[in-house]
């Protein structure tokens, strides 16, 4: 399946959601609106054939208005063809549509995502914290939470890492 | 985290969607059954709270990370070569594979070729991986449906296994075995000849252990429609590897997208029909004795040529040079500070690990190290199945279901 049939397919039904396209990375890669997410995920299973979730998380770029990202992967197992959806969403209002209802592998995949970054998944059954403690009250794969202590003064990494 | 009592408004919301019927509360007494984190049952440390009838277990809540290490996190501020040994630490019964993964990954990333060498020495290292972590998965369904002979005959196998990666590497368990662009020195003569003794060896011993339990009846009555899942419902879950192939999806990220030269072999990638413990035993099985196949194939075939691809950023100079040559010494310097230039890019690379297609998402933003890293774990993905498939099975089903889907806490808790 060419590319250009699919996007084609995705802009006809759900044009205006689709903020934009990226055909140089190795996977096709469409940046989609979040409003919307459910909506296209349930239109890529259902009549293009993307029937199995590989993947799913988050990424978090503070200097963004949108700071949280959400990553999908799909994968059309018949065509062996596979797609990336990204959509962005404030940290303010981090809340983004599950799609446990359309893939039940989507559970967990998304209690990590709001383990780590906080991102609030509407309809999800379960969404409580999978990996860290329940009552730990940050999320920290985001940016702002540094790996090593911030408090100490004695080191300094301005040469080596971020 | 710790033991937590029974929230029963809690369960039915968890478990709705997988036709519970916990409104007979009032009549029935449900007992509760802590299963792990430490039994000896589990192996590993995950806990499951079962909600239990008599025997027959009518819901389960599963507590993971207990071992969390934040590996996404610590990645975060890694050159990319020190990732390595995190992912060592993901599957540690086939840890080669997972470290092979991260350098195609870190490899496609650079948009770097490998040389046939260096991908025939990868898939004869992978395979044997493989057979490692398949003869552990196997036997152990023996032990915990009461076979415990099988399982003290093949381990020795595996330490035949695990002293090859000596040979190659020189560690057994956590391996960082391998560089970036292939390997840090070739194969001995020695490791070649234990490969060989090994792939005399061992068709004698795995019949044996076939013999052992593949038609025993006991076992047969213990396994054949226990623990099964439907192929929709492995696919809806994501399942990956051994358990999907086991309900009949042939899917092998080795045949779907070839890497490291796959596609010079040919193999069968065995499926199954029930989804049930037998038939991830027998797909486990026949895959064991297709991984010998690709051994034998790649090592009578392995090509002449160096064991490493140039990589210049990630290939260590030689010894001798670093001490005499002042560009040598620069460039290791760089090198192991992690001060290589990456291009600007994001991808999505997989292998498929003993337990199933391992991913690696990697958004590398030019730095040192990548600006994300996730780790696509299949046992994570899959073992959210085990409540669903072991609701109205026994407490033993539910044992032999667990060991039977290979569920391993490194890979579980990243």
């Amino acid at each position: 399946m060419e590319n250009s049939i699919l996007l084609q397919a995705l802009k006809d039904k759900l044009g205006k959601s689709i903020l934009s396209v990226d055909e140089t990375s190795d996977v096709l890669t469409v940046t989609v609106d979040s409003e919307a997410i459910s909506t296209i995920i349930a239109f890529l299973k259902e009549k293009q054939d993307f029937i199995f979730l590989t993947d799913l998380c988050g990424i978090h770029y503070p200097e963004q208005e949108k700071e949280l990202g959400i990553i999908y992967h799909l994968h059309n197992l018949v065509k062996n063809k596979r797609i990336r959806l990204k959509t962005f969403v404030t940290k303010a209002n981090p809340k983004i549509q599950s799609i446990v209802s359309l893939f039940s592998g989507a559970n967990w995949m998304e209690r990590e995502t709001f383990d780590f970054y906080g991102v609030e998944f509407v309809g999800h059954p379960n969404l409580v914290r999978i990996l860290n403690v329940e009552y730990m009250d940050y999320h920290p794969m985001r940016k702002e939470y540094p790996l090593e202590d911030a408090t100490r003064l004695d080191k300094d990494d301005s040469f080596f890492g971020r | 985290m710790g033991a937590r009592g029974l929230n029963i408004e809690r369960m039915k919301t968890i478990n709705s969607e997988h036709h519970l019927d916990l409104t007979q509360q009032d009549e029935k007494v449900y007992s509760t059954l802590n299963l792990g984190p430490t039994h000896p049952a589990t192996h590993g440390i995950f806990q499951n709270v079962l909600t239990m009838n008599g025997e027959t277990i009518v819901g389960a809540e599963q507590t993971i990370g207990y071992i969390h290490r934040a590996f996404e996190k610590i990645a975060e501020r890694r050159p990319y070569y020190q990732i390595t040994t995190l992912t060592d630490r993901l599957n540690y019964c086939s840890s080669p594979i997972n470290n092979i993964g991260w350098h195609l990954a870190v490899e496609k990333l650079l948009g770097v070729e490998t040389n046939k060498r260096v991908d025939y020495m990868r898939i004869i290292v992978m395979e044997l991986a493989r057979i490692a972590d398949h003869l552990v998965c196997n036997s152990v369904i023996g032990v915990d449906s009461g076979a415990l002979t099988g399982f003290v005959y093949v381990f020795q196998e595996r330490e035949a296994i695990y002293e090859i990666f000596e040979e190659i590497c020189g560690a057994r368990l956590t391996t960082n075995l391998g560089r970036v662009g292939g390997f840090d020195r070739d194969f001995s003569p020695i490791a070649i000849q234990k490969i060989k003794a090994l792939l005399k060896r061992l068709p004698k011993i795995l019949h044996e252990f076939e013999n052992l339990l593949m038609r025993n009846r006991i076992f047969m009555d213990r396994t054949i429609n226990v623990g099964g899942i439907s192929a929709e419902r492995a696919l809806s879950y994501s399942f990956t590897g051994p358990n999907l192939r086991a309900a009949g999806i042939d899917y092998d990220v080795r045949v779907q997208e070839p890497y490291s030269s796959y596609n010079d072999f040919d193999f069968i990638v065995p499926v199954g029909e029930n989804g049930d413990i037998y038939d991830r035993f027998c797909v486990r099985e026949t895959e064991m004795w297709e991984s010998m196949k690709l051994i034998t194939n790649a090592l009578n075939n392995l090509p002449e040529g160096k064991f490493n691809t140039e990589v210049p950023d990630f290939f260590m100079p030689p010894k001798e040079d670093v001490y005499s040559k002042m560009e040598s010494l620069i460039s290791q310097f760089k090198m192991v500070m992690g001060e290589i230039d990456i291009p600007q890019k994001e991808i999505y690379s997989a292998v498929e690990a003993g337990n199933g297609e391992l991913g690696f998402y990697v958004v590398a933003d030019g730095g040192r190290s990548p600006y994300r890293l996730h780790f696509r774990r299949p046992g994570f993905i899959y073992y959210q199945a085990f409540p669903e498939i072991i609701t109205g099975a026994s407490l033993s089903d539910a044992i032999l279901t667990m060991s039977s889907m290979n569920v391993i806490a490194g890979e579980l808790d990243a």
